[in-house]
């Protein structure tokens, strides 16, 4: 049953990143060239809504539907980590186009080349797994 | 949608995190045994990867069943631009088909790319912790100052890549 439930909401997360073509190699270019308000309009709006919800879960305590207390692991602190990793991914998702989530969209879709792209960023994370303890963080 | 999507995982008492799927799927072929950060139980992971199938379902469904054309109306100054490195799909496709038909297989400068863009996009989602739904949606939504950080180390990268690199490559 939950397993139906997670995939449901993968077919919706799907579809709605191929219908407003946040999985699309030109939106992500024209988003980095400031010149349409495309993708600050999903990722702004999505925003929105993802903040008033939670800090509405927050100010009332809402349980989960499974009754158990919903619980928000605040990211570590730090900030090299977060500036340099950032800045890495962000030269990445501009050249690939897609970032994890619309990757996998693009399989579905028929687009046989984003495999390679999925096997590069799987061996980036491994790289990462290695690397791990001499960068720094 | 999207933050429908988020909101429905954290019901769940989930999060919404794309990239953690790669580490997992580097789990399933075996990298524990290099590194501890691979060593989990990746079943504590399915749901997570569950999530993914269906991306991949939703992404077939939305390209085969709802859509009449599939080219992205793009800002004509943008196509022009892009028409000026070489994009000639610019315009008329959901994905340059100079990087993204079967055919772009065949050239090994696209290759090349492709796979340096998917090391970047992983190298750097791990690092930074999470990717754009993990720190721009949940992270931010969440008021997180290192979400904060890491998406405007997005854009430097980003920017850097489209206004620095791009001239260099195409």
């Amino acid at each position: 049953m939950r397993t139906l439930i997670y995939l449901l909401i993968g077919i919706l997360f799907g579809i709605t990143m191929f219908k407003s073509e946040a999985a699309s190699w030109f939106r992500i270019y024209e988003m980095f060239k400031f010149e349409s308000f495309h993708m600050y309009g999903i990722i702004g709006s999505a925003l929105i809504l993802g903040i008033l919800f939670i800090q509405t879960i927050k100010r009332f305590e809402i349980k989960s539907f499974y009754g158990e207390k919903i619980v928000f692991t605040p990211k570590t602190k730090s900030f090299y980590r977060y500036l340099i990793g950032g800045i890495i991914f962000g030269l990445g998702w501009a050249l690939a186009g897609a970032c994890p989530g619309p990757m996998f969209t693009l399989v579905g879709a028929g687009y046989i080349p984003i495999l390679v792209v999925i096997a590069g960023s799987i061996i980036g994370t491994f790289l990462y797994g290695i690397l791990k303890d001499k960068i720094p963080h | 949608m999207i933050a429908c999507i988020l909101l429905l995982l954290i019901m769940l008492g989930k999060n919404f995190g794309m990239s953690s799927n790669l580490r997992t799927l580097c789990t399933l072929c075996g990298a524990g045994k290099t590194s501890d950060f691979f060593k989990f139980d990746w079943k504590t992971q399915k749901w997570n990867l569950i999530v993914v199938l269906g991306a991949i379902i939703g992404g077939y469904i939305g390209a085969h069943f709802l859509s009449n054309t599939s080219a992205v109306a793009l800002n004509p100054e943008t196509i022009s631009d892009l028409k000026s490195f070489g994009f000639e799909s610019a315009g008329t496709a959901y994905l340059p088909s100079e990087m993204f038909e079967t055919s772009a297989l065949l050239s090994f400068k696209n290759i090349i790319l492709l796979i340096l863009g998917g090391l970047f996009v992983g190298f750097g989602a791990r690092y930074a912790g999470g990717c754009t739904s993990g720190h721009a949606i949940s992270g931010l939504s969440n008021l997180q100052l290192p979400s904060l950080i890491a998406v405007i180390g997005f854009f430097i990268g980003g920017l850097t890549m489209i206004h620095l690199i791009f001239p260099l490559l195409f």
